[in-house]
C-alpha cells in the first residue's frame, strides 16, 4: 500500500526527547536517530515507530500522551522544535505530518512545561488542573429531566456561533505550554465565554467567574501579559477575545456580586 | 441459563411508561447508602454517573485517559437523531422506531429501540439545557440534517463536532456532581477486574497506570460504559486506547457476549497509506448529503489513474460510474452504512478503484460547490475538508476525496435485559459497551442518542430497582473475592512481564487486525471464518509465548497497558469469529457471501436467524456456549430490506 | 482578607492594577512633554523656569504628584509579585524555545524593559527632579523675581554625550513598553470590540511613537544645535 504520495523519498531525522522516569526524579534530553520516516506519517505515527525500534533493542519506549488522533480529544502535548504541537498553525501533534519536516533535520521533543502540568514520565504531563479548574463551575446547574423543550430557549445565530466558537477548545493544554508565563488565561476564558454567552449560562455566571479564576490561581498558572502566543498556537483557533471577555465577566463578577469572601 | 429479557408486557408504545411506575424506588434519604461504580466516562458513563450523582448515589467514575472528557465520544462528528419533528417532515417516534429497527437489519429488540426513540427527544432538551451548542437557525432555533438511512431530517449537529460538544455537556454534569462531592473520578486508571460476591458483581480490581499499583473498589453495583472493541482490526476510526478489557473480563466472570460479529464498517474514511498507519479517519457520514461517491466506469480506466497516466479530472462524466445513484435511485449517496461500505469494497474488488492502492473510490463535492458555492460547502463541511487536507496533502475542494471503509462501530456487546443489565447482576451495560438497540446495523447520528439515553434516561431508572432489593452493607476491600481478583491480576501482568520474547505488542496486534479485516471484516464465508480461527489461535499461542513487554508493573507502562488489551482483543476476535461461522445468514454488516440475494445485497434467514446470539464463557481455547435469545417483532414487519 | 483586597492580590486583579496605573502613568507622559515642549522656547529657558515653578509650588501637582508615586509603586510592585508568580508558573524551562513564532519581542520583555526604563527613572530624578525640589540648583530672576534655574541643568546635562545616549535608549525601551502596553492596558480591563479595538491599537502605536520622540528630541536638540 502507498500513500496519496509514493514518490516521497524516507527521511532520516535525530530526535533529542526528554526523558523522565517519574515526577520525582530529574530528566534530560536524550538523542536518538530515526531512519525510514515516511513524509505521510504522523508525527506521532513516526514516534512508534522508534518506541518499536526501543522495545526491539529492549530499551524502554517513550511514552507519550495520545489516543484518539483525530485532534480532537486532546490528548497529545508534545512541545516540538519549540512550538506546542510544533511548526503547523491549527495543528494538533496527532494531526502534524512529517511531511512538513525534511531529511536531516533535528527535531526537539519536550513535554508541556509548567509547575501546574507536572511531568508523570518522559513526555506525558498532569493536566487535571484544567478538571479542577471546570469543578469549580464551568457547569450549568441542571439535574437530569426537568428542562424545557429545546426549541423553548432560542438563540440568535451568531451568539450559538460564537459560543460555539469558544466550546472548540479540546483542553489540550497547547495555550499553557505556549505562553511565557504559563498561563491558562485562554483555556479558562474560553469555558468561561462559552456559558457566559448562551442564556442558560447567564443564571451563574459571577459565582462562575470567580470560582473558576480563584481555582486557575490556586493551581500555579501564570498571569496574561496578551502576548498572544496562546491564541497563535492553538491547535483550534481559540480566540483572544474570549479573554477579554472572561476579564469583563470577572471584572462585573468582582464589582457587582453579593460574594464578600 | 436462560435468558430472561425482562421486557414489559403490554403495547410497545406504553412499554417503558409503564415499566417505569412499576419499578422499585430507593428513598431519597437511602440513596447515599449506596455506591455505584461506572467504567468509562464517554456519552453513556459521564451521563449514567451525573445524573446518579444527581439523584443522590455516591458514585466512582473510572476513566482511562487522563480526562473524562477525552473518551472517544468525543471524536464523533456528525449528529445525534432524535424524533423532535422539528422540521415538519413527518418524523415521529414510531419514524424513528422504524427507521432504526429497519436500519439495524431486524435483529434489534423491539422494545429496547422504542424506548431509544422515546427518550430521543428528552435528550436534545437535556443537552440544551447544559449549555451544548447545537447549530442553529437565524431565527435561534435548532437546525437540523439529513442522515443515512433515513428519509426526514432529524439529526442535531454542532459543525463537525457533536461527539465532543454533547461530551462536554455530561462532562460538565460530571464536574457539577464532582463539585457537590457526590462523584469521585478516578482518571488514568484501567479496570482489570469484576469482582463478584455471592453471585453479585460488587466491585472492580484497577490498575493505576501512573503508578502501576493495583487497587480494588467495592459499591452495591457496576456499570460499565467501556465503549466498543473496533480496535480487534488493529486499524479503526477507534481511539488508540480503546480497548474491550473491562468488558471481556466481565465476560469471563459470567457475563454474555451477545452478537459479537456485528460490526460496523463506515463508508468514509480516510485510505491507509501505509504499513506505519497507527489509525484511520472517519469522515462524517453527513458528507454524503452533498458528495457523489463514484468509481471509473472501466478498470482499464482506472488502472490508468493509479499508475498516474491520467489524472481524475481526465475521466469524462460520461466515464463516471455514480454506484450508489445508479443501484439505489430512493436513498442514493443516503444508503445506511453497510450498504455503501460493502459496494465500495464490491467496486475495488472488480479493479475500479481509485487511489495508488487500488482500495479507495472517490467522494466527489464538484457538483455540491457548482450549486451552492464554495463558501457554502465550506460552512457546512469546512473542518472536515480541513482534516482530510491535512492528512492526505490533497485539496478537496479541487479533487474528490478519496475515501474507504473502516472498522468504526461494533453494534455487539454485553448482553442486557431491558433494564440493561447483564447475565451478571448488579452488572450493568450501556453505551456501545452493550448489544442493545442497533441490531446488525448502526444508522448514523444513533450512537450519541444511545449512549446518552442509557445513561441519563434509563440506568437511572432501573438500577434503583436492583437497589432497592440490596442490603446496604457494604464489602470491605479486603474480602477474599477482592484479595483473589487482585492476586489474578497482578499475576496475569507479571506474566506478560516476564515473557520477554522477541515481539512488539503492535506487532501481534497487526497480525490479528489483518487477520479480522481479511476474514471477519466487510464480507464473510465459512472457509474464511475457519480459516481465522485458527490462525487466531496461532497468534494466541504466538502472544503468550514470544512477546517482549519492556519495564516494570509498578509504573506508568504503556506497553503493559497494550499488552493486557491486546491479549483480550485475541481472545475476543475468536469469538466474533465463532458468532459469524454460526450466523450463516447475511444481516447488516454481517455479511455472508454464501447468503445473498442475485443481486449481491444481504440476503437475511429470519425462519432461522432471528434471534440474539448470547455467549457464555466456558474457559480460553474452549467453545464458548450459545444462548439465544429470539426476537420478536410486533409492530415491524420484517421485509427485504430495499433502499432502491 | 476582604473581598478586595483579595481580589486585587489575585492574578487577574493585579492585572488590572498594572493596567491601571499604565495608563494612567501614560497620562502623565502626556503631561510632562507638553511641560517639556516649553524648552523649546527660545527665552533663554524663561518659561520653562516658570513652568518647573508652578509644578513644584501647585496644590494641586503636588496632589497629584504623591498619586503618581504611588501609580508608580503599584506598578514596579505588581511587576515584581507578577513576574515571580510567573517564573514560578514554569520552574523548568524549555530547551528550545521559538516564541518569536507566536508573538512579538516587546509584549515577551516588558519586565526587560520596565527595568530599563525604571533604572533610567532613577537617574533622571536624581539629575532634575531631586535638585528641583530639594535644593541645589542655581537661581535666575524671571521678570524680577527670584526662580531656580532647572533649565540651565538641563542644558548643561544634554551637553554630555553619554548623557543624551542613555535617553534616547531609555526613550526606545520606554517606546517598546508602550506599543504592546497601551492596547495591552485596555484588553486587560477587558476593554475590546470589533470597532474599537483596531483604533485603541493604532492610536497606541501611534501614541507610543510619538511621545518617546517627543522625549528623545529633547536632548538630541541641545546636544546638537544648541
Amino acid at each position: 500500500m502507498a500513500g496519496s504520495n509514493p514518490n516521497a523519498k524516507p527521511m532520516s531525522l535525530t530526535l533529542k526527547v526528554w526523558r523522565q522516569k517519574n515526577r520525582d526524579t530529574a530528566g534530560q534530553m536524550v538523542t536518538y536517530p530515526v531512519k525510514n520516516v515516511s513524509p505521510d506519517m504522523s508525527f506521532l505515527e513516526m514516534l512508534d515507530v522508534l518506541n518499536d525500534d526501543l522495545e526491539v533493542r529492549n530499551e524502554e519506549p517513550i511514552a507519550f500522551d495520545h489516543d484518539c488522533r483525530e485532534g480532537i480529544c486532546g490528548a497529545c502535548s508534545l512541545f516540538i522544535n519549540g512550538r506546542a504541537h510544533g511548526p503547523e498553525r491549527g495543528t494538533t501533534t496527532c494531526q502534524l505530518h512529517m511531511r512538513h519536516f525534511k531529511d536531516g533535520d533535528t527535531i526537539t521533543i519536550e513535554p508541556w512545561r509548567a509547575a501546574a502540568f507536572p511531568v508523570h514520565k518522559d513526555l506525558v504531563v498532569d493536566r487535571s488542573a484544567f478538571d479542577r479548574i471546570q469543578q469549580a463551575g464551568g457547569y450549568i446547574s441542571v439535574n437530569t429531566g426537568g428542562v424545557p423543550d429545546a426549541n423553548e430557549i432560542p438563540i440568535p445565530k451568531t451568539v450559538a456561533d460564537k459560543a460555539f466558537d469558544a466550546a472548540t477548545c479540546i483542553q489540550c493544554g497547547a495555550c499553557v505550554a505556549a505562553c511565557k508565563n504559563a498561563s491558562a488565561m485562554l483555556f479558562v476564558s474560553a469555558k468561561v465565554s462559552q456559558l457566559a454567552l448562551l442564556p442558560q449560562g447567564k443564571t451563574e455566571r459571577k459565582t462562575r467567574v470567580e470560582n473558576m479564576v480563584a481555582q486557575m490561581d490556586i493551581e500555579g498558572f501564570g498571569a496574561c501579559t496578551n502576548t498572544g502566543a496562546c491564541a497563535a498556537e492553538c491547535p483550534v483557533g481559540i480566540s483572544l477575545e474570549n479573554i477579554n471577555k472572561l476579564r469583563r465577566e470577572f471584572i462585573v463578577a468582582k464589582a457587582t456580586s453579593e460574594n464578600i469572601a | 441459563m436462560i435468558l430472561d429479557s425482562k421486557i414489559p408486557e403490554g403495547p410497545v408504545a406504553e412499554k417503558w411508561d409503564k415499566h417505569k411506575f412499576n419499578v422499585k424506588l430507593v428513598n431519597p434519604a437511602n440513596k447515599r447508602k449506596y455506591d455505584i461504580i461506572v467504567v468509562g466516562t464517554g456519552l453513556a458513563g459521564a451521563s449514567a454517573a451525573a445524573t446518579l450523582g444527581e439523584l443522590g448515589y455516591n458514585v466512582k467514575a473510572f476513566c482511562f485517559q487522563d480526562s473524562p472528557r477525552r473518551a472517544h465520544s468525543i471524536a464523533a462528528q456528525g449528529g445525534i437523531n432524535a424524533a423532535k419533528n422539528y422540521q415538519n417532515d413527518g418524523d415521529s417516534v414510531f419514524r424513528l422506531f422504524y427507521d432504526t429497527v429497519k436500519g439495524g437489519d431486524y435483529r434489534s429488540r423491539e422494545a429496547n429501540v422504542y424506548r431509544l426513540a422515546q427518550v430521543s427527544v428528552n435528550i436534545i432538551d437535556q443537552c440544551v439545557a447544559q449549555g451544548v451548542p447545537f447549530a442553529r437557525d437565524y431565527g435561534g432555533l435548532l437546525a437540523n440534517r439529513s442522515f443515512g438511512g433515513a428519509q426526514v431530517s432529524r439529526t442535531f449537529y454542532a459543525r463537525g463536532q457533536t461527539g465532543q460538544q454533547l461530551l462536554l455537556g455530561a462532562y460538565s454534569a460530571l464536574n457539577r456532581q464532582v463539585a457537590y462531592g457526590k462523584v469521585k473520578v478516578f482518571p488514568r486508571t484501567e479496570m482489570l477486574d469484576l469482582v463478584m460476591v455471592d453471585g453479585k458483581a460488587r466491585g472492580i480490581v484497577v490498575r493505576n497506570l501512573i503508578t502501576g499499583k493495583i487497587e480494588s473498589h467495592s459499591a452495591h453495583a457496576v456499570i460499565l460504559a467501556t465503549g466498543g472493541y473496533g480496535n480487534v482490526f488493529f486499524l479503526s476510526t477507534n481511539a488508540m486506547g480503546s480497548n474491550a478489557t473491562a468488558a471481556w473480563r466481565a465476560y469471563k466472570k459470567g457475563a454474555l457476549f451477545a452478537n459479537p460479529c456485528f460490526t460496523q464498517i463506515h463508508p468514509t474514511c480516510i485510505p491507509v497509506s501505509g504499513e506505519y498507519q497507527s489509525k484511520l479517519t472517519l469522515m462524517s457520514e453527513s458528507l454524503r448529503n452533498d458528495g457523489r461517491v463514484w468509481v471509473p466506469k472501466t478498470v482499464e480506466m482506472a488502472q490508468r489513474l493509479r499508475k498516474g497516466e491520467i489524472t481524475v479530472n481526465d475521466i469524462a462524466e460520461a466515464d463516471r460510474d455514480y454506484y450508489l445513484e445508479r443501484k439505489y435511485p430512493a436513498f442514493g449517496n443516503l444508503v445506511p452504512r453497510d450498504v455503501a461500505s460493502r459496494n465500495a469494497k464490491l467496486v475495488c474488488d472488480e479493479g475500479r478503484g481509485v487511489g495508488s492502492s487500488g482500495l479507495a473510490v472517490y467522494l466527489d463535492f464538484a457538483d455540491a460547490i457548482k450549486r451552492e458555492g464554495q463558501a457554502a460547502i465550506a460552512a457546512k463541511y469546512g473542518n472536515l475538508f480541513e482534516m482530510y487536507a491535512k492528512i492526505t496533502d490533497e485539496n478537496p475542494y479541487e479533487k474528490p476525496m478519496r475515501i474507504y471503509p473502516a472498522v468504526h462501530y461494533t453494534m455487539g456487546g454485553l448482553w442486557v435485559d431491558y433494564n440493561l443489565m447483564t447475565t451478571v447482576p448488579g452488572l450493568y451495560a450501556a453505551g456501545e459497551c452493550n448489544f442493545s438497540d442497533h441490531g446488525a446495523n448502526r444508522l448514523g447520528a444513533s450512537a450519541l442518542m444511545q449512549g446518552l439515553a442509557d445513561g441519563y434516561f434509563v440506568i437511572p431508572y432501573t438500577i434503583g430497582d436492583y437497589l432497592a432489593k440490596m442490603p446496604y452493607d457494604k464489602v470491605p476491600t479486603d474480602h477474599p473475592a477482592f484479595r483473589e481478583a487482585e492476586q489474578a491480576v497482578i499475576d496475569k501482568n507479571n506474566q506478560l512481564l516476564a515473557i520477554q520474547g522477541t515481539r512488539t505488542v503492535d506487532s501481534f496486534h497487526k497480525e490479528l487486525g489483518l487477520i479480522m479485516w481479511e476474514h471477519c471484516g466487510m464480507a464473510r464465508n465459512e472457509e474464511g471464518l475457519r480459516f481465522a480461527k485458527q490462525e487466531i489461535r496461532r497468534v494466541r499461542e504466538a502472544f503468550w509465548r514470544d512477546v517482549k513487554v519492556t519495564g516494570v508493573g509498578e509504573e506508568l507502562n504503556q506497553t503493559l497497558e497494550r499488552a493486557n488489551r491486546v491479549a483480550d482483543f485475541i481472545e475476543l476476535a475468536e469469538l466474533m469469529v465463532d458468532d459469524a461461522q454460526s450466523r450463516k445468514e447475511s444481516c447488516g454488516g454481517h455479511f455472508r457471501e454464501e447468503s445473498q440475494t442475485p443481486e449481491n445485497e444481504a440476503l437475511r434467514d429470519d425462519e432461522n436467524y432471528a434471534y440474539v446470539a448470547a455467549w457464555e464463557f466456558t474457559g480460553v481455547g474452549n467453545e464458548p456456549r450459545l444462548h439465544r435469545e429470539d426476537l420478536e417483532f410486533e409492530n415491524v414487519k420484517l421485509t427485504q430490506r430495499s433502499y432502491k | 482578607m476582604s473581598w478586595f483586597t483579595k481580589t486585587f492580590s489575585s492574578t487577574m486583579g493585579r492585572k488590572i492594577i498594572m493596567s491601571i496605573t499604565g495608563l494612567f502613568l501614560c497620562s502623565f507622559l502626556v503631561v510632562h512633554l507638553i511641560g517639556n515642549l516649553q524648552l523649546f522656547y527660545d527665552d533663554g529657558g524663561a518659561a520653562f523656569n516658570l513652568y518647573s515653578y508652578f509644578m513644584a509650588n501647585n496644590i494641586v501637582i503636588r496632589i497629584m504628584e504623591i498619586v503618581l508615586l504611588l501609580g508608580f509603586l503599584f506598578h514596579i510592585y505588581d511587576a515584581i509579585v507578577l513576574t515571580r508568580k510567573n517564573k514560578a508558573a514554569r520552574p523548568i524551562e524549555y530547551a528550545e524555545v521559538r516564541p518569536q513564532e507566536n508573538s512579538t519581542w516587546s509584549s515577551r520583555n516588558m519586565g526587560l524593559l520596565g527595568t530599563v526604563i525604571l533604572v533610567f527613572l532613577i537617574i533622571h530624578l536624581w539629575n532634575f527632579f531631586v535638585p528641583a525640589r530639594f535644593g541645589g540648583l542655581e537661581g535666575v530672576v524671571i521678570e524680577g523675581a527670584e526662580y531656580e534655574n532647572l533649565y540651565v541643568r538641563v542644558v548643561e546635562s544634554f551637553q554630555i554625550w553619554w548623557y543624551v545616549l542613555i535617553y534616547v535608549l531609555a526613550m526606545v525601551a520606554l517606546a517598546y513598553h508602550l506599543i504592546h502596553g497601551f492596547q495591552s492596558g485596555f484588553q486587560t480591563l477587558g476593554l475590546d470590540h470589533k470597532k474599537y479595538t483596531p483604533f485603541i491599537q493604532m492610536f497606541g502605536y501611534a501614541f507610543s511613537v510619538i511621545v518617546c520622540l517627543g522625549f528623545a528630541i529633547i536632548p538630541l536638540y541641545f546636544f546638537f544645535l544648541y
